[in-house]
């Protein structure tokens, strides 16, 4: 039988959330140190020893927060809606538990854009908030962040809840382009005097690599806590089966 | 024998007959109808209370008012689409049919454009006189909402879809719904506003044409795939 479909045996088993639970367990410590070690190396390194920028002085080091969270936050939303695609398509279980989590992860990803675009904005542009278009745009990801939030609260019966959010994830999927290049079009079309800070020359290599470090650490981080959402909301899917009980019990 | 052929012709298409059938349902509930078009009405009156009467002032938001009022206006319709047909079981019915579903789905939205987002259109050179928006921009005003307004039925057709088991789905409909709103708002009152100085209007109009045959081809799929996933729990 290995022999026959040897080649997809490791998807099946991972569409299997007590499989998926067990093998995450062993990934656990290892995520954890990394993500520890790369976040730390990353802000100790671009808070501390990186050079100040030549125009913005130390404000800058923001970016070191502010980067990485943007990159996963646009990344989470596509893992969010490859997970719902798959779980639709294959009715793989794991792939909506993974889906699920990815929504509140990624929801507080764009949040934290925001919020450290904003405390950057104050002394660098004069305002907390700009109608920018990236800004604009990162505002309008976290409207579609909680839209799949607000949909999964409302269905009561779990499955139905999960199909109906990978549906709106996809007609996202397929939105985020047009909002994208519309929110540019729109921007450029109105022409603000200001914000040339943006077409700033390219990073020295002193500052972009412990950006580099972070932008690694973030992605650790990202996947270590997605574990977490998904075996907590495996445990309580399977809460009344009897391998659930063993594991937090502790006996084999 | 010659009624079976005709039967067998009639019965993938499906889009008038779904049409006729929701027209008739918005000829019986008259206020529910009429009600966006009387919100329309009302919801930019407010607005010279709130800003102010000057014509001057007025003219150069008008484009960006009517299109957020017409948005808004669908917005309280738009749950309709699917509720009537769900809560009398007609909904589950058509998921039952052999037939591709999607015929069938585009031909309600159609009835719904026409029952709200043509009279909106057709009620907007009425408040872009009182709000003072320039002659020159009466054109591209009713071609962007025509066919801008087509689009927020579509959209809103999916959003119903997601929302109609939950009931009163209320307010998670616009929560869902609005963020995909944003770009058409972008390019129809980029096409009055192009009108209005003298540019042209023709290119944002187009993309919003092209938006809305993108929509024409997705949306009911999107709405078929939401029926079928409800249905099946």
């Amino acid at each position: 039988m290995t022999e026959s479909r040897g080649n997809w045996q490791w998807l099946y088993r991972l569409g299997s959330p007590r499989w998926f639970y067990d093998i995450s367990g062993r990934w656990l410590p290892w995520l954890s140190a990394l993500t520890f070690f790369l976040l730390m190396t990353g802000l100790v390194w671009g808070l501390a020893f990186a050079p100040p920028d030549a125009r913005q002085g130390n404000s800058f080091r923001i970016i070191y927060l502010h980067v990485p969270a943007s990159f996963l936050a646009l990344a989470g939303y596509y893992i969010m809606a490859v997970a719902g695609a798959a779980g639709l398509v294959w009715r793989v279980k794991m792939a909506f538990i993974i889906m699920k989590s990815a929504a509140p992860i990624g929801a507080v990803m764009t949040l934290i854009a925001l919020f450290t675009g904003a405390i950057w904005g104050k002394p660098t542009w004069g305002a907390f908030w700009v109608w920018d278009a990236r800004v604009t745009s990162m505002l309008i990801l976290l409207f579609l962040y909680i839209g799949v939030l607000a949909l999964q609260r409302a269905f009561h019966n779990g499955d139905v809840g999960y199909k109906a959010s990978a549906i709106l994830a996809l007609v996202g999927t397929v939105n985020i382009p047009i909002i994208y290049k519309s929110v540019d079009w729109w921007y450029t079309l109105h022409q603000p005097a200001t914000l040339k800070l943006t077409s700033a020359p390219s990073m020295h290599i002193d500052m972009l690599q412990p950006l580099l470090v972070m932008i690694g650490g973030f992605y650790v981080f990202y996947v270590l806590v997605l574990c977490l959402f998904a075996r907590a909301e495996i445990v309580c899917q399977e809460r009344s089966t009897v391998w659930v009980r063993r594991r937090l019990e502790g006996t084999p | 024998m010659g009624d079976i052929v005709q039967a067998s012709v009639r019965v993938p298409n499906g889009f008038f007959a779904h049409a006729k059938h929701d027209l008739l349902l918005a000829r019986r509930h008259l206020g529910d109808t009429l009600a966006p078009a009387l919100f329309f009405v009302m919801a930019c009156t407010l607005v010279p209370l709130g800003l102010s009467p000057d014509a001057q002032r007025l003219s150069e938001i008008a484009s960006g008012i009517l299109w957020i009022m017409i948005l808004l206006a669908t917005l309280l319709s738009v749950e309709k689409i699917f509720m009537l047909d769900y809560e009398d079981g007609s909904l589950e019915q058509l998921l039952i049919a052999p037939q591709m579903i999607s015929i069938p789905i585009l031909g309600k939205i159609f009835a719904h454009w026409l029952v709200i987002g043509l009279p909106l259109t057709l009620l907007s050179p009425l408040l872009g006189v009182m709000l003072s928006l320039p002659t020159v921009a009466f054109l591209p005003m009713i071609l962007s909402l025509a066919l801008g307004s087509a689009y927020l039925s579509l959209i809103g057709a999916v959003g119903a879809a997601l929302t109609v088991s939950l009931g009163r789905g209320g307010l998670l409909l616009p929560l869902l719904v609005i963020p995909f709103y944003m770009p058409i708002v972008i390019f129809g009152t980029a096409t009055v506003n192009a009108a209005v100085a003298g540019q042209f209007w023709l290119a944002p109009l187009a993309i919003i044409g092209a938006m809305l045959c993108g929509a024409m081809a997705l949306c009911p799929l999107a709405v078929s795939a939401t029926l079928r996933a409800m249905s099946n729990a």
